[in-house]
């Protein structure tokens, strides 16, 4: 298999918020801001990443009826990883994203890849899988992160763009996040097209 | 390699060893990171009691003190030369649009608020967020918290008949903020009849 192509289908081909859909609710809930989203997805990305390597390591010596318990035990393990880190080292950006961290668990792209992925693949596959799949899930917070905090707030990474005066609240909240999602998705679906 | 069997005993083995090694991983990470996430922790909070006190070279010990709603309060006393300058009062709501709302509230020696910090929130973003700076805009005195007590100023929002205007669009958090503010000068003012009696 191209490792090149296997790796760069996550961003379009097979992006998991624009074509796959899966993790809406850190998609939705965390990206009232660029920086928010950003650390959401490298967050995620790392758990995909090991997720995969480890799940691909191990997976002829998981018996078939406990993989499911045995691969959600290992995510957590890594989740719980990156929390403890992301507490010591980044306490701004872990006390914005919060209760989303632990929600990385049961995330369905996580334990999605562990099991039609990685469980049926090489290391290298499985790895180059979690990465692009990981930085696919990054590119698409942060799109949409970075469009609801410029419309919503007329900042970009916490830069002021423009006037605080002209900007629609309702991008930052909770319908903006839908209503951004829906366009992009509808880019995405007009751009695959072609 | 072949696949394992899923007889009883691999499958209490594989998952034996499984949330053993995560186990051990877990604890592992955990003692490396106590130490640090202690530390942070500590640098918020110093940080925050720095900005709301005057200036100051020592900070006391800390204690806690019943508010009057019955929870207890930590309590920093700063010092300057050997001189009482003033204590950061760590209170916190419930009451907020997200919930719990902490904030460190610094408390002059005259009584006033001299400044305050929100600690942490989980308010929304562009609008009850702004409560970090909305009540400290020195030129609009109807939403300024700064240099008042509740003694000669009501802390409640214009909309229950108090003095500070709320933010717009976050009358619930607005209030949430002063009932923080309100706890945080009921245990002070309790110290200090301590210290008289």
């Amino acid at each position: 298999m191209n490792q090149w192509k296997n790796f760069s289908k996550g961003f379009i081909k097979e992006n998991p918020v624009f074509v796959l859909l899966l993790g809406m609710c850190p998609t939705l809930g965390v990206t009232s801001s660029a920086i928010n989203g950003l650390g959401m997805g490298l967050a995620t990305t790392f758990v995909l990443l090991m997720s995969n390597i480890v799940v691909s390591l191990i997976k002829s010596q998981i018996p078939d009826k406990v993989r499911i318990p045995s691969f959600i035990v290992i995510i957590a393990s890594f989740v719980t990883v990156v929390q403890l880190v992301m507490q010591a080292y980044m306490p701004s950006l872990f006390k914005s994203l919060g209760l989303f961290i632990p929600l990385i668990v049961v995330n369905c792209i996580v334990l999605g890849r562990a099991e039609a992925f990685a469980s049926k693949n090489n290391l290298v596959t499985s790895a180059v899988d979690g990465l692009g799949i990981g930085l696919g899930f990054t590119f698409a917070l942060v799109l949409l992160g970075g469009i609801r905090e410029l419309l919503g707030s007329g900042k970009l990474f916490d830069i002021t763009i423009y006037s605080e005066n002209y900007v629609t609240l309702l991008f930052v909240l909770a319908p903006g996040a839908f209503i951004v999602l829906g366009y992009l998705i509808a880019i995405i679906n007009r751009i695959k097209k072609d | 390699m072949a696949k394992r069997e899923s007889t009883f005993i691999n499958m209490v083995l594989t998952l034996l060893v499984v949330t053993f090694v995560a186990a051990t991983v877990l604890g592992f990470v955990y003692d490396l990171t106590k130490d640090a996430i202690e530390e942070a922790k500590m640098k918020a909070q110093s940080e925050a009691i720095e900005k709301v006190l005057p200036e100051f070279d020592e900070l006391g010990e800390a204690y806690k003190v019943a508010s009057a709603a019955g929870d207890s309060l930590e309590i920093f006393p700063a010092f300057n030369g050997g001189q009482l300058v003033g204590v950061a009062v760590k209170t916190f709501t419930n009451k907020g649009f997200s919930g719990f709302i902490s904030v460190m509230a610094g408390i002059d020696m005259s009584g006033n608020l001299f400044g305050y910090e929100v600690l942490e929130h989980a308010e929304t973003p562009g609008l009850g967020s702004k409560m970090n700076y909305w009540f400290r805009n020195a030129e609009k005195p109807s939403q300024n918290v700064i240099g008042k007590n509740p003694q000669s100023y009501q802390f409640e929002v214009t909309k229950d008949g108090g003095d500070i205007d709320a933010i717009t669009a976050s009358t619930i958090t607005s209030r949430a903020f002063l009932d923080a503010l309100t706890k945080a000068f009921e245990a002070y003012n309790n110290t200090n009849e301590q210290l008289d009696n």
